[in-house]
């Protein structure tokens, strides 16, 4: 019950929960948003990470808890009041109305003088660069334009927060890391606070200061995306993010004279150079490496190395991804494509498994 | 020649297939289309002859045959002379009291019903579905069983026997059907813009006038369309509701054509169903594809 919100904090979600019927869809959930901050939402769909934007920004009403934006509690606030903007997916834009027009709504329905309305667009308009798209209807725009109009809706408000809600998702892939690097730009440039939900991991890694990974209504992780990527905290987080995913082996975890080590079907992995998240202990665990993590016939000295047989080799352009069978389970190895193998060849493979994560049997946990 | 037809023959078949115009399908579809139309076409030419004959040509029995002699004289007989009851003054009077009757009804019923739809889909307020069920169930009661109560209530309103009681029997029964038709189109608008001019700070009735009433056009022509055709044709609220004075022009036009008294004037006859039927064919064919619109949204009146 503690009632005093981090001075530095912008937004602040205290023991949010939220019912629909007997379903529960976000349960206790907190989350503190530092001032000028990036997060990211990121999960899979139906984890709840759109709710929680909809209820921050007011527009679903909560079933219990509190939300404070910047000290404020705003938990019975309209929108409006709330010092949010929002970017949706489709945009949103009114169809009727020019693009001057949808930027001027919200103000004209708040009562913004004239010349104050007519300066903050052209501000907006030059930060966007849709100049001279003011007098278009939205149905005469691009993807890309109507997208960067919805942002200026947000953005002629003056509000403090930025909400996005998967605004990438309607647009082509080019398009898409276009104007990705625009909004990291407007972040900089803006220094406003920024939530943005999306399912998009190599937009949650580029963008955020720190990503909360979510599932099923709840926040499993909530860190930089290099600790997110690097050490996740367990077996979802794991194999969330990351294409092609992690590689698992299931096997068990070992102590012994050797120190501990990791046993599955036939091999063992010694844990010496392994940073232990906590004590470990013997048991069934999950062994989990990235496909960049291992090397292809290296001819380097490396703490753990096998041979294996290649079964498919998939070019992906820039690096080609190399499947192969280890200890009866199937392992992906990403190589650069001048260094590929073929189907039907023997490799080594060797890694550092200072570099793997571990989880453990029942939970998943990190270890 | 020979040269061109053997390099048809060696690229083969190239470009769009032909077709032929007389083929055993186009007969089958198009004969079949056409025996419809003469079948539904018939009787209303039937009546536009019939209405341009005088009597004496009516008598021969030919009823298929074109007016020898073209007389406009049953048009203006049904529209100004001809008799109900005590009065003397033809159709002219029941159209106007159905243009009386309509426009408010029309406005007023499509007025309501539209904030009702975008209440219950934008805003979905507690009880909202139980609400939007007692509506639905409202369009499934027959009306004979709610003919005596709503006379006892217009009665005791002071409203039985004139024209505002039947515009509120008019908009109270478009309801349902106008309602659901609204809903329907509002909930299939995208939710998020309703969410923008939330975030926006429009209110209620800003988010009504200024965001959906602008995006609504088709489905407030098709509303119109609905109510005009159902209330102008309407007969039985108009026969219970209002008094001899007040008479729509549907029930003018009965106690025209069926008076018992005298000569059987055919021709005037058809020509005061015909111009009756106006209005609403009128809005048919100026809005046809609309129309249709409406028909597909699910809202037919039956």
């Amino acid at each position: 019950m503690n009632l005093t919100v981090p001075s530095s904090a912008s937004v602040s979600v205290k023991d949010l929960s939220l019912d629909f019927g007997a379903v529960s869809v976000l349960k206790a959930l907190n989350l503190d948003i530092a001032e000028g901050e990036f997060v990211v939402l990121l999960g899979p769909s139906g984890c709840g990470k759109s709710t929680l934007l909809n209820c921050i920004a007011g527009l679903l009403d909560i079933s219990d808890g509190r939300i404070f934006i910047k000290g404020r509690n705003v938990t019975w606030q309209e929108p409006a009041e709330r010092g949010i903007g929002m970017v949706f997916q489709s945009y949103a834009l009114y169809p009727q109305m020019t693009v001057e027009k949808n930027l001027s709504f919200g103000l004209s329905v708040a009562g913004t003088p004239k010349d104050e309305i007519a300066r903050r667009i052209a501000r907006a308009a030059e930060i966007l660069q849709i100049e001279p798209l003011l007098q278009r209807k939205p149905a005469a725009l691009s993807g890309g334009q109507r997208q960067r109009v919805a942002i200026g809706r947000a953005l002629v408000r003056d509000v403090d927060v930025f909400l996005f809600d998967e605004p990438l998702s309607n647009l082509d892939a080019k398009l898409r890391s276009e104007l990705r690097v625009e909004i990291k730009l407007l972040h900089r440039k803006l220094k406003n606070t920024m939530i943005y939900v999306t399912h998009d991991q190599i937009e949650a890694m580029t963008l955020a200061d720190r990503i909360a990974v979510m599932r099923g209504g709840v926040i499993q992780q909530f860190d930089a995306p290099p600790v997110i990527y690097n050490r996740p905290v367990n077996r979802f987080v794991a194999g969330f993010l990351g294409s092609p995913g992690m590689n698992f082996l299931e096997g068990r975890l070992e102590g012994g004279e050797g120190g501990w080590h990791f046993a599955a079907d036939g091999i063992s992995i010694p844990l010496s150079t392994y940073g232990f998240e906590r004590n470990p202990q013997a048991g069934p665990a999950a062994f989990g490496i990235r496909p960049e993590h291992i090397a292809l016939n290296s001819g380097e000295d490396w703490p753990f190395s096998m041979t294996a047989t290649v079964e498919v080799v998939e070019p992906m352009g820039s690096d080609t991804l190399v499947w192969l069978l280890v200890a009866g389970q199937k392992f992906s190895v990403r190589v650069s494509a001048e260094r590929a193998p073929s189907a039907g060849d023997t490799v080594t493979i060797g890694f550092d498994p200072m570099r793997a994560s571990l989880f453990d049997g029942e939970a998943g946990k990190r270890i | 020649m020979n040269v061109a037809t053997a390099d048809t023959a060696a690229d083969g078949p190239r470009g769009r297939k032909p077709r032929r115009m007389l083929s055993r399908r186009n007969i089958i579809l198009y004969g079949t289309l056409f025996v419809v139309a003469v079948y539904y076409l018939l009787p209303l030419y039937v009546m536009v002859v019939t209405s341009l004959k005088g009597m004496p040509e009516i008598r021969l029995g030919h009823i298929f045959a074109p007016p020898v002699e073209i007389t406009f004289q049953p048009w203006v007989k049904a529209w100004a002379q001809a008799c109900t009851g005590l009065n003397c003054d033809g159709l002219s009077r029941g159209f106007w009291n159905s243009v009386r009757i309509t426009v408010p009804s029309v406005l007023l019923s499509i007025a309501i019903a539209s904030v009702n739809g975008y209440a219950l889909a934008n805003w979905r307020f507690k009880g909202a579905e139980v609400f939007f069920t007692i509506l639905i169930v409202g369009a499934f009661i027959p009306y004979q069983v709610m003919l005596y109560p709503i006379v006892i209530i217009l009665r005791e309103m002071g409203l039985y026997g004139t024209l505002t009681g039947l515009v509120l029997v008019h908009s109270i029964f478009g309801m349902p059907i106008l309602t659901l038709l609204f809903r329907n189109y509002f909930t299939a608008l995208p939710e998020e813009l309703f969410k923008a001019a939330r975030v926006d700070g429009a209110g209620f009735w800003g988010i009504y006038l200024r965001i959906m009433l602008p995006m609504s056009l088709p489905v407030f022509v098709v509303a119109v369309i609905i109510q005009i055709t159902g209330i102008w044709n309407d007969f039985l609220f108009g026969v219970v509701y209002t008094k001899p004075d007040l008479y729509p022009m549907t029930v003018q036009l009965n106690n025209i054509v069926n008076s018992v008294q005298g000569v059987k004037e055919y021709n005037v006859n058809m020509a005061a169903t015909l111009l009756t039927g106006l209005v609403p064919l009128l809005v048919y064919f100026v809005s046809g594809k609309l129309f249709v619109r409406g028909i597909a949204a699910g809202a037919v009146k039956g």
